[in-house]
């Protein structure tokens, strides 16, 4: 049990170390196929540190809310990375919440950072928050039916179950889970605000979703936000692995395969951020009102994958 | 001169340009007259000639008893550029007001009210424009007995508020992230949809046209280069055109072509600027890599061949600063820009969402661009078909035979489309130029009159048309000068291309129109 323990610790500050590095390596990556030279790696814990040496500036207008949401933000997606099975499954927090409750987790965080936004009371917090929230209505229920998908086939909403199930049972093709992969990465887009949908480098206030909602935070409030949105970045690409391509994570209590499952996780990690940056490097941000038709399309393929499941697997 | 059937006393000036002198009364019948003709109103501005020796025998002031301000309007017609004066009374200097014939001439009155305290009578908007309380109320910076005492208030300023449950108010500005000029920009909205915006502008007001006066012609060269940075050979070019014009000498013709060079440089340079901006808005910042990599190798070989990365001060009174001694690396690099803008436009072309965001976004219809005066570039867009290189050509353009290109949907693409066309256009432009380019002298000593003398230069820049105005004094220094941006028309049209749109495609309309703030704010 304290075996287990250690693991799950190990995995969450893992996972909390590891973020920015996922994150750096897509800027690497998108400055390449982009035509520029990159900036280094270690650019995000640089940013981050940085922001941590500054003093914060706080509207005159804010409440407790304002300086608490960071803490939260930062503490769900923690929590998130120690439920997803990263390295190894059936972790002690594992049984913590199923794929349902993640979904419940991603939202607590989005409503704390909308509501900061709004506390302030300043236009382009209001606007983010009311962007953010119409583009996650629009992302959870398909991001559930992607789970849906996925639990029917191993007939749990376990996370550990249906890993351990997609990795190690009986190896099948199956074709439901092309649709929901596809859903998965269009929601993901739009959950880590990526192009399509949102443009994390824009400097065009009126744009911006996720970056209205933040732009009154400074210094160490920001330094949390910041590698919170890592965070998430490399909980979802983490959730995908184990969705999609679990081959490689650690079983229960197989601490002989951590190494290997750490390998699996680096090199599927950094060919996620390649990908990512390259789809990002040759899209183009969508005109506001489209993101509902797109995430339409991510519902509809994930549905689409549960039909296939009941049609064919059944 | 005869305009819809009517005789005006205007003289020819040369180089398409008409002037004369008509009695305040009969500004608004000049006016109508160009409009019937389906003429513009180009720009507006005022001058305090309280002190200056009258320029026209039967005008107010003979003897020097106290000649008072004059209006001077500058009109698109038929036959060119129409300047027109009429003097005005030294006590209570008032005309009639021109925005209910063009519309653009409310921000000009209101600006001209704010420096020289000259009343458009009857004009519907009265509110200040230029002044932000950095002087105060009653008291104008263009008077020549103006007593610059500054003041700090608070710039309180009736914005036009939308009533209601629902609207909901966006202030944004004058301070914006990245490097963009400052202006206020106050959005009333519903959802994300635009009911209203209503610009704010003159936060660059620097007091140009003052520091023109007393300045010797030279000097006034860099300064009118400098009134809006990206336009500096058009305002430098205009500038010393009118200058020319006023003082009656001769530019080699060599200079002339020089003048043309670095003009088609600067709107290539600006162009493909552009063309990556607009990529970045969407968020393709290949386009925008791309586009400022060709740029940046415009510059770089600017900066080798004439000694500026920009060309300032390339330019100047009496002919050119710089000689072109070996055109060979220009003819090599327009030739690979052309080849590699038509590769990445056929990339721009499909690129499905960058064409979903610029269709159909922004609209200015060509009927509204007309009423409202809608001109340069954006007004190519919305099938304004106005270019002084192809109507009204000057020296060299008038060998150049320069194609104009237009477009009637008036929407963020239509500029994408013309900004395309004028890049390839220029660029033969600039080869042309290279290979036809006469020999000779580049510049002449410039003679200093010893009497009073005005002129007026007209360049088709980047954005629009350039025109500056000046008069030299007897003393051989600058009077009065007025440089005109073409952003004094168009950014009206901006808050009326935005109504119906969402506000996240604000920044995608704003820079496909690329106004200049320092250039209206002067």
């Amino acid at each position: 049990m304290s075996a287990g323990i250690l693991m799950q610790l190990g995995q969450t500050l893992l996972a909390i170390l590891l973020a920015p590095l996922l994150l750096g390596w897509t800027n690497q990556c998108r400055a390449w196929f982009q035509g520029r030279s990159a900036p280094p790696l270690t650019q995000p814990y640089r940013m981050i540190r940085k922001l941590f040496h500054k003093d914060a500036v706080i509207a005159h207008d804010a409440t407790a809310l304002f300086r608490f949401a960071p803490y939260m933000f930062f503490a769900c997606m923690a929590l998130a990375a120690g439920i997803v099975p990263i390295i190894a499954n059936d972790l002690p927090f594992s049984p913590a919440a199923d794929a349902i409750a993640l979904v419940g987790v991603f939202a607590l965080a989005r409503v704390f950072l909308a509501l900061a936004a709004m506390d302030i009371g300043t236009s382009f917090g209001t606007l983010g928050a009311r962007r953010e929230m119409l583009v996650s209505f629009l992302a959870e229920p398909a991001l559930l039916m992607v789970f849906f998908t996925t639990s029917f086939i191993a007939q749990s909403t376990e996370l550990p179950t249906i890993v351990e199930t997609l990795a190690h049972k009986q190896f099948a093709i199956y074709p439901s889970l092309a649709f929901a992969a596809v859903a998965f990465w269009m929601v993901s887009t739009a959950e880590n605000a990526r192009i399509p949908v949102d443009n994390p480098t824009t400097h065009l206030e009126l744009t911006m979703i996720h970056e209205a909602m933040i732009l009154e935070y400074s210094a160490r409030h920001l330094a949390l936000i910041e590698w919170a949105v890592a965070l998430k970045l490399f909980t979802y690409s983490a959730l995908g692995i184990a969705l999609f391509v679990p081959w490689g994570i650690a079983p229960a209590g197989d601490y002989a395969a951590l190494p290997l499952a750490m390998g699996a996780l680096i090199l599927k990690m950094a060919g996620g951020g390649l990908t990512l940056a390259f789809l990002e490097a040759i899209s183009a941000k969508l005109r506001l009102f489209r993101v509902p038709e797109y995430l339409g399309t991510a519902f509809l393929l994930a549905v689409l994958g549960m039909l296939t499941h009941f049609l064919l697997e059944h | 001169m005869k305009i819809a059937g009517h005789e005006w006393d205007l003289a020819s000036l040369g180089n398409h340009v008409w002037r004369g002198r008509i009695a305040a009364a009969e500004l608004l019948a000049f006016a109508q007259s160009v409009k019937d003709e389906g003429g513009q109103l180009v720009a507006l501005w005022g001058s305090d000639d309280r002190q200056l020796f009258p320029l026209s025998p039967g005008g107010r002031g003979a003897g020097g008893e106290g000649a008072g301000f004059a209006i001077h309007a500058a009109f698109i017609t038929a036959a060119g550029l129409a300047w027109v004066s009429a003097e005005l009374l030294a006590d209570t200097p008032a005309y009639p007001d021109l925005a209910v014939i063009f519309p653009q001439a409310d921000r000009m009155q209101r600006a001209t009210h704010d420096l020289l305290g000259i009343q458009a009578e009857g004009a519907v908007d009265g509110r200040k424009w230029l002044r932000h309380g950095a002087w105060p109320e009653g008291s104008f910076p263009l008077r020549k007995d103006f007593d610059a005492e500054v003041v700090r208030e608070l710039d309180a300023y009736p914005f036009i508020r939308v009533e209601g449950d629902g609207p909901h108010e966006i202030p944004v500005g004058p301070i914006h992230a990245g490097t963009i000029e400052p202006g206020h920009f106050r959005f009333s909205i519903i959802g994300d949809r635009v009911l209203k915006l209503e610009q704010r502008l003159g936060y660059t007001h620097k007091g140009i046209e003052k520091r023109f006066e007393g300045m010797d012609l030279a000097t006034g060269a860099k300064l009118a280069g400098r009134v809006s940075g990206d336009s500096h050979s058009a305002y430098a070019w205009a500038y010393c055109m009118a200058v020319e014009t006023a003082t009656g000498y001769e530019v080699p013709e060599r200079a002339l072509w020089l003048r043309a060079l670095f003009l088609e440089i600067e709107r290539v340079a600006n162009h493909l600027g552009d063309l990556g901006y607009l990529g970045n808005d969407v968020a393709l910042s290949f386009g925008f890599m791309q586009f400022w990599r060709l740029k940046e190798e415009l510059l770089r070989l600017s900066g080798r061949l004439f000694g500026h990365r920009y060309l300032f001060d390339r330019i100047i009174p009496g002919g050119a600063a710089v000689d072109l001694t070996d055109g060979s690396e220009l003819l090599a690099l327009a030739g690979r820009l052309e080849a590699e803008v038509r590769e990445l436009k056929a990339i721009y072309d499909e690129h499905p969402t960058l064409q979903d965001r610029m269709a159909n976004t922004g609209i200015v219809a060509p009927a509204l661009a007309a009423r409202l005066g809608l001109t340069g570039l954006a007004g190519r867009a919305s099938a304004q078909a106005w270019d002084a290189r192809v109507q009204f050509p000057q020296t060299p353009y008038d060998r150049l035979d320069v194609g104009m290109s237009t477009h009637r949907r008036g929407d963020v693409l239509a500029r994408a489309e013309v900004r395309f066309a004028e890049v390839v256009e220029s660029l033969r432009l600039i080869r042309a130029i290279v290979q036809g380019i006469p020999a000779g002298a580049i510049a002449v000593p410039v003679r200093v009159p010893d009497k009073v003398t005005e002129g007026i230069g007209w360049v088709e820049g980047w954005r629009g048309e350039i025109l500056v105005a000046v008069r030299i004094g007897a003393d051989g220094k600058l009077d009065r000068v007025h440089p005109h941006d073409p952003s004094w028309q168009n950014w009206p049209l901006l808050e009326v291309g935005i109504l119906g749109n969402i506000v996240p495609d604000f920044p995608l309309i704003n820079k496909s129109f690329n106004l200049s703030y320092s250039g209206q704010d002067l």
